[in-house]
């Protein structure tokens, strides 16, 4: 159940959680905010974050252009 | 005719109070490293393969009691030595003809590095799938219980959740549990290790068969 698909779409709960991550998101935020278990937000931050849709820095997280783009083309 | 015999593999069991082995696996929920579930307690088991009879009444069990243990701040992820494709049309099978859904993650464990790593495998019973073994892990990923259980035998979820209920219990409070123990019984104290503390214990209120053990309400 990977959140981003080889052509780069997401699923469901990888859209869910690339709309949740703010300007400065912790994973315990997305899961507290989308409500999705935190060791599946953990890894699917991971895959968004080897997408190019967020970029990471000691634990925080946010939108890159790129995932900016993508939550604006899946509304 | 001089037969070469294949060398067996004995991999050494994981040992309680030791950082349990890390992991990176293929699972139903995505692909999931043992350091995801940092700061919840885990329940790691293994069952031998996927469609068979006991593993599956043992799966709808564990599906059962996962509310309870996600109650307690515990997760659940199981294993075996199957593909993920076979995970999922076993727990969409349970679904369609149990009408219970798998809610907890299972590793595909193809390759058996998790296997391996945690001693699932037992040749004497079988070289080419788990036996059922269970593995609490706390919040610190450190391995904290194990039991194992043969492959004709069904594992008790009570006990999990019990067992679940006694770590926790003991590390809130430094004490022990007694055997058949549940949640509001009586807890042990530790036992005195000097004379002087044997004696004091005796004005301390305590429930005490003798010096060495006696027990108190939390």
């Amino acid at each position: 159940m990977p959140c981003v698909w080889p052509d780069g779409s997401l699923s469901s709960s990888g859209r869910l959680m690339l709309a949740a991550v703010g300007p400065d998101s912790t994973a315990e935020d997305v899961a507290g905010t989308t409500g999705i278990p935190l060791f599946r937000v953990r890894s699917s931050l991971r895959e968004l974050l080897a997408a190019g849709f967020i970029s990471e820095q000691g634990g925080h997280f946010k939108q890159t252009a790129q995932g900016v783009e993508k939550v604006k083309s899946d509304d | 005719m001089t037969t070469i015999e294949e060398p067996e593999v004995r991999a050494a069991l994981p040992r309680l109070n030791e950082p349990a082995p890390a992991f990176e696996a293929v699972t139903t929920h995505g692909k999931l490293r043992l350091a995801d579930f940092a700061g919840s307690w885990l329940i790691l088991f293994s069952h031998p393969a996927d469609f068979t009879p006991v593993c599956t009444t043992e799966f709808i069990a564990f599906a059962e009691i996962y509310p309870e243990l996600q109650k307690r701040g515990c997760e659940l992820i199981g294993l075996s030595i199957d593909s993920l494709y076979s995970h999922i049309a076993w727990v969409r099978n349970i679904e369609e003809k149990a009408g219970v859904k798998i809610p907890f993650p299972v590793i595909a464990d193809l390759d058996r590095k998790v296997a391996t790593a945690y001693g699932m495998v037992m040749p004497g019973e079988s070289k080419t799938e788990a036996s059922r073994c269970v593995f609490v892990i706390d919040p610190k990923g450190v391995l904290r219980a194990m039991i194992y259980y043969p492959l004709s035998v069904g594992r008790n979820m009570d006990e999990f959740v019990r067992l679940v209920d006694a770590l926790k219990t003991g590390d809130e409070n430094h004490v022990a549990t007694p055997a058949n123990w549940r949640p509001g019984d009586k807890v042990v104290m530790p036992a005195p290790n000097t004379t002087e503390l044997a004696d004091e214990r005796a004005g301390e209120g305590l429930e005490c068969i003798d010096w060495y053990l006696c027990k108190k309400s939390l």
